[in-house]
């Protein structure tokens, strides 16, 4: 089983990114996609300082992959996803099928977790358009996809969400600035100051989601350390690790450790416990409520 | 521009098209469609009878078949194509593009129309549908200000519908999982947001108490409206403050925006709310019938009756313009 890094979900100071990069290069993990995939608003780091991050990433042996934006509104949000999939270095993660579109014909790339791939006929159109990898949404079952893969075209790689807290909604209303009684044209950048998400708990004091811009979040950690095995058997090839602002690369060592056998899913789930934001779930893999482990 | 109104039953689908609805759109007695709940949708036999009440007085019946399937029900989804393709619907209602392919190949004749649950928020993307399988109509997210849906509309040959009154979503719709999150159901695999199974409403001795899957998602003083549990529209603690962090329970009302939609070129306006009772489908369809013929007519200018009546069937006895409205977002 490989690891990716997923794109990092959140807004940091761009010296915090570029720290973070740096450490990734050396950390265990064979995929880092890169790349503002939230909100356009944001500008600690240009597209130009991600080619920059991604070479010296391709350059320290990792695969890279530019993510492209989930939710475009703007002509402006397309023009990004444009100069993502014009890029002529990296592959391209695409979040919608407008991104699909404009990277149809090309080869290898991936069609991202907010597509809505759902089954193999969808996954077929995706393979016809040049797509060599899908990313499975992140409320996918094992029987969901054990049963897209089961005759999937040659080739074709599977990367399952296996780590961190759940993206479950895209808005076109930022939550953040809406805490702030702010307009999102307005922002003030808010989000900065939330660098795994801005905590929300229910009346009672439990901690529920994380609201992260125009993003809604689990408040839990997803956990798949436990499923190794069954994600095997299902057909997966690389598990997803979504970045954190604290322990990322201890966590892609644990994983790598889990997946290369010299830890126990035990062992490794206890470790990702300790360093972990919140409470580990992973019931979304056994068809069960995501904010339950099972 | 047609409108495009909801029916839960048979009641219903006579209420929408006694008071004007030009498009009826309903969904089958399971999760095909995204609106899958006890004693709501058609059978066989309701169907056929709600398209010859609508046939027979020139109005259309769409079918929304709009979850997602999967490879162990797959089946089930394409069968739900081939029936109602069979019995003469006047165009269905698609997410998956899988499903799409499919009906496209087996019905080349049967219109297309993408839900709002494909979540196609571009020209780009609904171009793609079009290109691929003659999509006709889009269903656009509610995420759009009129800006954005002028764009869209300029850049494609597909027509382009937009939500005219009912329920909001918050989150881009077919991109939501808060309710699988919570619960296990989604409208995206389970065509159900916060399922009233899930659901559990409880006097305490702080406030009635309304629960999702034993989450508490709201608490309401003597007094205080309560509003069904759909996760966005709780009220939870950020830091020190307790509030509705994602959206007041309110419904969106874009009477006001007929004029605009016409000179954009929106080509149909849809009313949401298949699991509403017949009563607001014959009000909520009769004001937009009275407004959209005022503004054929030349002589558009909201009247306060509308306005009253609508605010009588909005969550909360409120209504937002929500995406269409700048400071909203």
């Amino acid at each position: 089983m490989k690891l990716a890094l997923a794109p990092l979900l959140y807004y940091w100071p761009r010296a915090a990114v570029l720290r973070f990069y740096a450490e990734i290069a050396r950390a265990p993990v064979d995929t880092v996609y890169l790349g503002e995939v939230v909100c356009s608003r944001r500008h600690e780091v240009a597209f130009e300082d991600w080619l920059a991050i991604g070479e010296r990433l391709a350059a320290a042996g990792k695969e890279v992959v530019l993510s492209a934006q989930a939710l475009t509104e703007s002509e402006g949000d397309l023009k990004l996803v444009r100069r993502a999939v014009a890029n002529a270095r990296f592959r391209v993660e695409a979040n919608d099928w407008g991104a699909a579109r404009l990277l149809s014909g090309t080869t290898g790339w991936v069609a991202g977790p907010h597509l809505n791939v759902y089954n193999p006929q969808t996954l077929a159109i995706v393979a016809e358009m040049g797509a060599t990898r899908w990313v499975a949404p992140v409320e996918a079952t094992r029987e969901m996809v054990a049963g897209i893969l089961a005759d999937r075209p040659a080739g074709f790689e599977a990367e399952i969400f296996g780590y961190g807290r759940m993206p479950l909604a895209f808005s076109a209303r930022c939550f953040t600035a809406r805490r702030f009684n702010r307009q999102k044209e307005d922002c003030g950048f808010a989000c900065i100051d939330f660098p795994d998400g801005m905590g929300l708990d229910t009346r009672e004091g439990k901690p529920f989601l994380a609201a992260n811009g125009i993003q809604t979040l689990s408040a839990g950690v997803y956990c798949l350390a436990e499923e190794l095995p069954a994600l095997r058997e299902a057909g997966a090839d690389i598990l997803r690790i979504s970045p954190q602002s604290a322990n990322t690369v201890e966590v892609l060592r644990v994983l790598r450790a889990a997946c290369e056998g010299a830890l126990s899913s035990f062992d490794a789930r206890k470790s990702l416990a300790a360093l972990s934001p919140g409470k580990l779930w992973n019931g979304f893999w056994h068809g069960r409520p995501g904010m339950e482990a099972a | 521009m047609d409108l495009v109104c909801p029916a839960g039953g048979l009641p219903a689908l006579k209420a929408a098209v006694d008071n004007g609805a030009d498009w009826v759109y309903l969904g089958l007695r399971d999760d095909t469609n995204a609106r899958n709940f006890p004693g709501l949708n058609f059978d066989g036999d309701a169907l056929a009878a709600g398209l010859a009440y609508a046939h027979a007085r020139g109005r259309k019946v769409l079918v929304a078949i709009n979850t997602y399937p999967q490879a162990a029900n797959w089946a089930r989804w394409t069968a739900a194509v081939d029936r109602v393709a069979a019995l003469g619907v006047d165009a269905i209602i698609v997410a998956d593009a899988g499903l799409l392919r499919y009906a496209s190949r087996a019905h080349p004749r049967l219109a297309l129309h993408l839900s709002v649950q494909g979540s196609a928020t571009s020209y780009e993307a609904i171009n793609f549908f079009h290109e691929r399988f003659g999509v006709q109509r889009a269903v656009l997210p509610r995420v759009l200000s009129l800006a954005q849906v002028e764009l869209v509309a300029r850049r494609t040959p597909v027509e382009i519908e937009v939500f005219g009154f009912g329920g909001l979503c918050v989150m881009v719709e077919g991109r939501c999982a808060l309710s699988a999150y919570a619960c296990g159901e989604s409208p995206n695999t389970a065509g159900a947001c916060s399922p009233a199974h899930a659901v559990r409403w409880r006097e305490t001795p702080s406030g009635l108490e309304s629960r999702l899957n034993g989450i508490l998602i709201d608490r309401y003083a003597a007094g205080e409206r309560a509003a069904y549990p759909t996760v966005c529209k709780g009220r939870y603690a950020a830091g020190n403050d307790t509030y509705y962090a994602f959206e007041e329970p309110a419904s969106l009302n874009t009477l006001d925006f007929i004029p605009d939609f016409g000179r954009i070129g929106v080509r149909a306006v849809k009313i949401e709310g298949r699991q509403r009772s017949p009563a607001y489908v014959a009000q909520v369809t009769r004001v937009w019938r009275e407004a959209l013929d005022a503004w054929k007519a030349g002589s558009f200018s909201p009247r306060p009756a509308w306005t009253a009546a609508l605010a009588r069937h909005a969550e909360g006895g409120q209504t937002t313009l929500g995406a269409f409205s700048r400071p909203w977002k």
